[in-house]
Parts: C-alpha cells; structure tokens; sequence
C-alpha cells in the first residue's frame, strides 16, 4: 500500500507537467482559433451569404458528422501519403480547432438568432450600419448568451485533447501510458490522470460562474 | 416643410398595404397618424424610415427629391441620421444603459468625442426626467422610463423630425401618462414630430394635425381642431364618435 501511494505522488508532476506545457496550450490555442472560426461562420450562415453559406454548411456538417479521431487520423497520417507532413501538435491544433469551430458556429449563429430583430432596427434608426450594429449591440448579446453552452464545449474539448496522445502528441494521457507500460499499475495511474483532468475541468467550471457573473450585468437574471 | 412622400405604395404578399400615400409634415408640426388597426399606420411609419422599403412613391427631405426605390444605402442611412424612431416595442439596446442607449449615435455615427456626447446625452437623459436612472439598464426600468429613454435616445442626435410608432400601446394605463406627458412638452417645445397612436385624448390636445387613415389610404388629413369639430367625412366621423365612446367607457369604474 504504501508502494501504491509512493507511485502516486512520484507520477504526479510527471502526469502534470504534460498537462502544464502540452494539454492547456493546445486546449487554449485550438479553442481560440475555433471561437474565431464559430463567429465568423456564424455571422456567414445568419445573413446569408451567398456562395459561402453552403460552404459552410458543407464544412458544419463534415466536421459534426464525423468522428474527432478519424478526423486526427487523416490529417496526421494521411495527409502525408499526398505530401503534406505535419508535426503532431499543429496537426492537433488544426482538427481541434476546425472541429470545435463547426460545433461552436452553430452554438453562435442559434445565439444570434435569438436577439430580437428590434436591436437591428434600433440600430439602423440611430445612423448606424450592419455592422456596426451586429458588433455594438447584436454580437455581445449574442455572445452572451451563448457563453454557457460554449464553455461547455471548451470543457468538452479539454477531455478530447487526450485523443491527440494517438497522433503522437505527448499530453497527459500519453505520458501517463508511458508510465503504466513501466509500472504496471494501470488502476491507480489511469483513475489518476482523470483526477487531473478533473481538477482542470472544476477549474473552467469556476472560471465560467465568474465570467457569467461578469457578464449578467444586463440580463434580467443578474 | 420637413418631410414630404408620394404616392407611396407598400405590398405584403401580394396584398396592397398602402395605396398609394401623400402626406408632407412641416417643421414644428406635431402630426398624428389616426386610424382602425389595419389602416397601415405603423407600415406607412416604417416605410418612410426604410424599415421597410416600399414599393414605390417618392420621398422629399432635406429639399430633395428622391424615388424611394432609387435611394442608396448611404443616402438612407443620411437621411436616418437626420431623423429618429420612437418604437412600441421601446427596443432599447439590451446590452447598454440609459446613457449609453442615449450616446450610441453621437459616439459611433457621428463621431462625437466622449465628453460632448455624455454632456448631450445626460441633457436629453433631463429631458424626459431620468437623469439620476443614466446608469440603469433596459431591465432595471420599467416600460414607461424605457420608452422615456428611448425618447431621450431619440433626442440626442437632434434629428429633423421624430417617428413615434404607437409609443405608448405597449405600457399598462398608469404608465402611459409619463411618456405622454413627455411627448407633450416636446410639442410645446416645438420638435417636429409624427406619431402614430391611438390615445384619442392626447391627439386632440397635443397635435395640431390629423391625418386618418383607412385600408391604406388617407381618407382625410387636416388641423386637429377642424377634423374634431367637422370632419369631412363620414369614415372620420364614425371612426371619432367610436373612440369617444371607447374612452368613455374606460373611465367608467
């Protein structure tokens, strides 16, 4: 028993670390380009644009429709057979954040569609543009109310990093592998690195109920 | 004369709304829009502030005359510079306060610097009485000091005429009085203002003309006492002599 606890505090900051330098920058790098791509194709497929708006209802729907981890396994091993190499954490980046986005960009356009088309008016009756509304007065509504299903998805998505450890990626879950295939300790180390995860998890939990707060200052729920 | 359309038209669907329109305001007119619900009052509001394009006539402000068809996008949102629009619906912008609601078009549209555009905001904030609200937002008001925001927010930019969509349909009866009361010191003060409602009192002793209107045509347009006293048609009169009654009865316990 005491062994048991021995491996667990020697493994750790073992299984942290990977966490520290691998699984948070490519979670917060990947989400921050989807959050990109989401408003973007968003405000695409909520004017209707044409041309573009069935490319991106094209792109929505491969990216929902198939699973994330074939989606890893094309890009990093089979993109290659037609020349394009990528190393393994941009190939990450790149499925995560195409992946979040398409998922996300439906989460912003059902937001935008929710503001009422007063707040359109009003703005067109002050002098001002399309777009100066939709970033004035529609977009932050919007983006507010799609801040708890986004975190959400950004909390989803902290969990999906372990897929990358598939394509090479030495993040948390690769490492913690590694450790069992020396240890033989599958139990403990497993059900440890989910503590982990866990612990990054309540954290964006805490940090959503923060930023609702910050952001309810002109909703009815304040 | 500040404001002048044509011949307007306007379809939904195939089925004419507005048949075509004549009506000119002149500067320091109060004008109220009368008519049976239907009659295309709100549509004939929206057309003339392109919240609706119509399908034909001609507009003329500032001047010039322009097919409404005809208007680009910079010369409508010219034109909605120069003027402002009282919603039912109040639709003040959520995500602002009052003074923010207020400033929006002088920060953004015109370019106004902060200071100026907080000074002009809190004058008009005085104005319909909310100054000490300037930092509430839409939800911490009730539907009267909401619509009374909206006035200010209307205010602030000094346009050449006010819209006003039944302002006050949307406000329970003890609310209504405020922004009425607010709407009649802006006529005292002279701003030109053309108002669709159907608070016959207010009309009678606030506006100086009537237009009436009935399934999309002006049936009767005129000075607010002659069409009170003797009004040319039979629609007119009928359509009167119903509101009065309506009213009587509301005051009725």
């Amino acid at each position: 028993m005491n062994n048991v606890w021995e491996l667990f505090l020697d493994s750790f900051p073992k299984i942290l670390l990977p966490g520290l330098t691998m699984t948070i920058p490519l979670t917060v790098i990947s989400f921050s380009i989807a959050m990109v791509i989401a408003v973007i194709a968003a405000m695409i497929v909520y004017v209707k644009v044409p041309v573009l708006t069935p490319l991106i209802r094209g792109y929505i729907w491969i990216f929902r429709g198939t699973p994330l981890l074939v989606q890893l396994f094309v890009v990093f091993y089979g993109l290659p057979r037609v020349g394009v190499l990528i190393a393994p954490f941009p190939a990450a980046v790149i499925v995560f954040s195409l992946n979040e986005g398409a998922y996300c960009a439906e989460t912003v356009r059902a937001a935008l569609e929710a503001v009422p088309t007063g707040q359109f008016e009003a703005g067109y009756c002050v002098g001002m543009s399309f777009l100066q509304t939709m970033r004035r007065i529609v977009l932050p509504q919007a983006m507010r109310t799609a801040f708890p299903p986004l975190s959400n998805s950004l909390i989803s998505m902290v969990k999906d990093t372990s897929l990358a450890a598939n394509i090479t990626v030495t993040e948390m879950f690769m490492v913690t592998q590694r450790i069992v295939a020396r240890t033989y300790e599958p139990l403990l180390l497993y059900v440890e690195v989910g503590l982990i995860y866990l612990i990054f998890s309540t954290a964006l939990t805490f940090i959503q109920r923060a930023g609702e707060k910050r952001l309810s200052a002109y909703t009815a729920r304040g | 004369m500040v404001l002048e359309v044509k011949n307007l038209t306007k379809s939904f669907h195939g089925q004419q709304v507005l048949k075509g329109i004549d009506l000119s305001v002149d500067a320091g007119d109060a004008t109220v829009i009368l008519g049976p619900s239907g009659a295309g009052k709100t549509t004939l509001l929206r057309c003339m502030n392109f919240l609706e394009t119509a399908d034909g006539g001609e507009i003329t402000f500032d001047g010039r005359t322009r097919p409404i068809q005809e208007m680009t996008k910079k010369e409508i949102r010219a034109y909605r510079m120069n003027t402002a629009f009282v919603f039912q619906g109040f639709n003040l912008f959520l995500n602002k306060n009052a003074l923010a609601n207020v400033t929006e078009g002088l920060t953004v549209v015109r370019k106004t610097d902060k200071a100026t555009a907080k000074r002009i905001g809190m004058e008009a904030l005085a104005r319909v009485g909310l100054a000490d609200h300037a930092d509430k937002y839409p939800h911490q008001l009730s539907g009267g000091q909401q619509q009374r925001v909206a006035i200010a927010r209307a205010l602030a930019t000094d346009p050449e005429i006010i819209f006003f969509d039944e302002p006050t349909s949307a406000l329970d009866p003890e609310l209504t009085g405020e922004v009425l009361s607010v709407m009649r010191s802006l006529a005292a003060d002279g701003m030109t203002m053309l108002i669709v409602t159907h608070e016959i009192e207010f009309a009678r002793t606030v506006s100086n003309r009537i237009v009436f209107m009935e399934d999309g045509r002006v049936v009767e347009a005129g000075e607010t006492k002659r069409i009170f006293t003797h009004p040319e048609k039979e629609r007119t009169t009928a359509f009167l002599k119903l509101q009065e009654t309506l009213s009587k009865e509301e005051e009725q316990p």
